[in-house]
């Protein structure tokens, strides 16, 4: 038994297998009988999706159809969606119906993939756990007892569980390559400005990026091939041409270069992962890559420095949640002041409370110049680490997270433990690279995933050094017993 | 003691784009709440701004036009404060890379010098919405219309030292930007409004005083009267011995006082950072440039060309110079009955008469320039005198029609045939045996002013259509030689 992927349902979709409808009921339906043992969905648009299937079927039959048109995907409750429930697995946006459809989905829309619905995440996409949703924990579809990662943690494990063949993530530190490497799926972040912002709830600005989280490398290039346009209606995006990311799936890696950092093998990461690691990337020696020694020498700087730059970013981007247009609003408020403190008090969870306090403190007058500027200097350290690095080497690999995915409840009383978590991820986001994460065996039965860097707009060559490794190996395809 | 007075003003300048600074929307004033805002005026969840260019260029001109350093990069930044108005929770502006950096206007003083007066900067940021107190039981209401209009705020040196210098600084910027054409310059609309950093010090002391910053001026004769109440408020308190508190205060023209808004203390820590949602704004040589070679003829060369062709005072150049459509409306006057003499005397008299005491703008005069042009003629040709012409004037203010018909209709044309007149005057003479002795019996000296008595009584016969001229040198012919 196997997952079914977007490439086989595409295929099937196209030689008239299955309808769009038919693969859309079965989906819904499996959701509503398993996805309790999970909890990755929010909320589920079985209407919307239903008449979305039947358009896609006619447009099959008309003969237009797009690569994805007819394919169930979901997205993560932080993109808005209009005339859907947006809450960003937040209390303050409970009951949050946008007016308006995000730049990415509307993209999904009009390539004709069905939105089953929207995936759980941790408030705001602050988290590493997915244990910071108001609408509770994801569990991990290869170990209920362990965490899916986060934030994008109700979109991998829909994935992992074959509920939906691929679903859409954000990646602000990790976000989208921490719970790919956690629940074995492909995952990519891609290049800061590669895909738009527009209509995606936002946690930090500078360093946000969406993506999406499939089984395959394949799949992964189907669903960027929608996402990755320019959009004018974000001054962040890049106007750079969209290559047919399929394309070079199959591209030879003979003569490939492949930094390893000796900062990401050292204290801290798990023997056992980093032992799954390499013998990944030794897969490769036999396509005819050569493996190199590199340094990042920054890499250590990254996680107060970013933990500087999200909560700053993010206590002014959480200031419109105020109770006064839209959202939630505390009961009977004495007066202004009241309605700000407890609206924004009872609306918003610990950890997004916590990085309010966090960035509204670094960026108060007299301790700015020492944590939000000095945060800045580092972020272009790390960037020239970086760009330095890819004057030696054409990608660079390492492992995604310290460990595999950890029990429940195991760190949710430690943030500085949980914040740790994310120390071979944060520094793409810093440096706005692109990388992705591939399955690279198990470790405990729990996934491990390796991590895939590269130059700028580099998610072409990223995709195709995944899928050549996906060519060679199965962990990709291996399900969890419980299914 | 003799105090010195100290004056920064803080201008607000609503530039005159059809859209607003960060989205699509209308700019336009008076329409239905929250009908003129997109997802952006109103601080949705994922909503991103989008920088509009025209702000850019009408920025980039006022800075050529006051001989300014234009920023080659220019960041905006994020103003972090809770408010209900402000739908975002921060304004965005510029903080450390402003737009225009240094510059300067000159003023030109009572007593007929020129001061110059420096231009810190100018930035350019969006403006809030509208908090309406009023029709909502208790409640507030948001209007968010305005949200997002492009404003440049222009922040002064403190160089002023008087309320009358800081009224001539108010109307030179209010000749420059509607002169450029980058603001209707409308202060009842709130197009242009100022705040004004007040101080006060011994006369001879270089440090400054402890400044109070006044808000809520929207009107030239308001700068004067708030500024004066406050200088005479601190000058009170440190003649008692007091200390004066930094603070805002807000000024109040039905009360005429300033009151107390909040102290420093009280002040907020607005935790500006540079906002991550839009690019620093590169500009080069050559768009500064092409923006400096098409700058209209500025007030202060206006001003200095009315005196050279035209003759005019300097008093007159200046009043007629302040705004571009003052001046214009006197080049046609003027153009047409080619007396620059009596053209700036009606447009500074009977024409700003009328306007003020309708309060009408000069744009929507009733009387055009063609047709005060016209009236002015009559006169020249000595087809009407100057009292007829003010009642044509009238006419024409109702829309009575054009000055020949209203001359014609109302029986104006002035008697110049010399028998007509001579008849009516001997008439006079004859009826006033007193007068005319009293005439008489006069120092020749003291005879001119008893001239007027019998020119009233001719005109009057005359139903105010007799040359005046002309009666008067027939009159003072005719009684001389009696004498």
């Amino acid at each position: 038994m196997s997952y079914t992927t977007i490439t086989q349902l595409s295929q099937g979709l196209k030689d008239g297998t299955f309808s769009s409808r038919e693969l859309t009921q079965d989906a819904i339906a499996d959701i509503k009988s398993r996805d309790h043992l999970y909890n990755s969905f929010i909320t589920i648009s079985e209407d919307l999706a239903l008449a979305q299937a039947d358009a896609a079927d006619q447009r099959i039959a008309a003969g237009q159809a797009a690569p994805m048109t007819g394919v169930p995907i979901a997205h993560k409750d932080l993109f808005c969606t209009q005339d859907v429930r947006t809450t960003a697995a937040s209390k303050i946006l409970e009951n949050f119906i946008p007016p308006y459809e995000s730049t990415v989905s509307q993209l999904f829309l009009n390539a004709g993939a069905v939105t089953v619905g929207k995936t759980n995440l941790d408030e705001f996409a602050m988290g590493s756990s997915n244990e910071n949703s108001y609408f509770g924990s994801v569990k991990n579809p290869w170990d209920t007892k362990a965490v899916p990662g986060g934030s994008s943690g109700g979109s991998a494990a829909a994935v992992a569980a074959g509920m939906v063949a691929g679903a859409t993530g954000t990646d602000t530190g990790g976000s989208i390559r921490q719970p790919a490497a956690f629940c074995n799926l492909t995952g990519i972040k891609p290049t800061y400005g590669r895909v738009s912002r527009f209509g995606i709830v936002a946690y930090a600005s500078s360093l946000d990026q969406a993506g999406p989280m499939t089984h395959t490398a394949a799949d992964a290039a189907m669903m960027m091939n929608v996402m990755a346009q320019f959009d004018p209606q974000d001054s962040t995006s890049m106007q750079v041409d969209t290559p047919d990311y399929t394309a070079s799936l199959n591209d030879s890696l003979a003569g490939l270069k492949i930094g390893l950092p000796k900062e990401f093998f050292e204290a801290g990461l798990d023997p056992q992962v980093a032992a799954a690691t390499l013998a990944a990337i030794k897969q490769y020696e036999a396509m005819g890559a050569q493996i190199i020694d590199i340094s990042l020498p920054n890499l250590q700087l990254c996680i107060p420095a970013y933990y500087v730059i999200a909560p700053s970013e993010a206590s002014s981007n959480l200031s419109r949640y105020d109770g006064v247009r839209y959202g939630y609003r505390c009961d009977e408020p004495k007066d202004l002041m009241d309605m700000y403190c407890r609206s924004r008090a009872e609306g918003f969870g610990e950890e997004v409370k916590r990085r309010i306090m966090v960035g509204t403190y670094a960026l108060s007058e007299g301790f700015y110049d020492a944590y939000y500027l000095k945060a800045q200097r580092i972020r272009r350290m790390i960037k020239n680490d970086f760009v330095k690095a890819f004057t030696q080497v054409d990608v660079i690999m390492g492992p995604v997270t310290p460990s595999p995915a950890f029990d429940l409840g195991s760190k949710t009383s430690d943030p500085v433990a949980m914040y740790l978590e994310d120390i071979y991820t944060l520094s793409i986001n810093m440096a706005g690279i692109p990388a992705l994460s591939t399955p690279a065996g198990f470790v405990n039965g729990r996934p491990v995933g390796l991590h895939i860097m590269g130059n700028y707009f580099s998610e072409a060559k990223l995709l195709n050094v995944a899928h050549q490794l996906q060519q060679v190996t199965d962990w990709h395809l291996q399900q969890p017993q419980s299914l | 003691m003799s105090w010195e007075i100290v004056i920064g003003l803080e201008i607000h300048v609503q530039l005159a784009t059809q859209s607003k600074l960060f989205s699509g929307a209308k700019v336009g004033f008076g329409a239905a709440p929250n009908t003129q805002t997109t997802l952006v005026d109103l601080g949705m969840p994922g909503a991103l701004p989008v920088f509009n260019e025209e702000a850019l260029r009408l920025a980039v001109m006022f800075g050529t036009a006051i001989d300014a350093e234009i920023g080659k990069r220019s960041v905006f930044a994020r103003k972090n404060y809770f408010y209900p108005d402000l739908p975002k929770g921060y304004q965005t502006s510029q903080m450390d890379d402003p737009i225009v950096g240094l510059g300067h206007i000159d003023i030109q003083l009572e007593d007929g010098t020129t001061k110059r007066v420096g231009v810190t900067r100018a930035h350019l940021e969006e403006d809030a919405g509208k908090s309406l107190h009023e029709d909502f039981d208790g409640m507030t209401g948001i209007d968010l219309n305005r949200s997002s209009t492009p404003l440049l705020e222009i922040v002064s040196e403190p160089d002023m030292r008087s309320a009358k210098e800081a009224v001539a600084y108010m109307r030179k910027m209010h000749a420059i930007v509607t002169t450029l054409g980058i603001s209707d310059g409308n202060m009842a609309e709130g197009s242009m409004r100022c705040d004004a950093n007040v101080s006060i010090r011994p006369r001879g002391q270089a440090e400054y005083g402890t400044r109070t910053e006044l808000k809520n001026i929207n009107s030239f004769r308001f700068i004067e009267r708030a500024i004066n109440i406050e200088v005479e408020r601190q000058i009170d308190i440190l003649e008692d011995g007091g200390s004066i508190t930094q603070e805002t205060r807000l000024y109040d023209a039905d009360k005429h006082e300033t009151r107390s808004m909040r102290s420093k203390e009280e002040a907020n820590d607005y935790r500006y950072f540079p906002c991550p949602d839009l690019l620093p704004i590169v500009i080069d040589d050559d768009y500064i440039n092409t923006i400096r070679a098409q700058l209209p003829e500025l007030p202060d060369q206006r001003h200095a060309r009315f005196m050279e062709a035209y003759g005019l005072s300097s008093y007159d150049a200046g009043v007629l110079s302040a705004s571009r459509t003052m001046a214009d409306y006197y080049e046609v006057v003027q153009g047409a009955c080619g007396d620059a003499k009596l053209s700036a005397n009606w447009v500074t008299g009977e024409l700003a008469k009328y306007l003020n005491a309708n309060d009408v703008d000069i744009d929507n005069s009733p009387v055009s320039a063609q047709q005060l042009g016209q009236l002015l003629t009559r006169i020249k040709d000595d087809t009407i005198n100057g009292k007829a012409a003010k009642t044509v004037f009238e006419e024409l203010w109702n829309g009575a029609g054009e000055v020949d018909a209203i001359i014609a209709a109302k029986g104006l044309k002035q008697v110049s045939d010399m028998g007509a007149i001579e008849s009516m005057v001997d008439e006079v003479i004859a009826n006033s045996p007193k007068q005319v002795q009293q005439y008489i019996d006069a120092e020749p000296a003291k005879r001119g002013k008893m001239l007027g008595y019998f020119m009233g009584q001719v005109m009057k016969a005359s139903k105010g259509a007799a040359n005046p001229g002309q009666v008067n040198g027939m009159l003072k012919n005719k009684l001389d030689a009696m004498c």
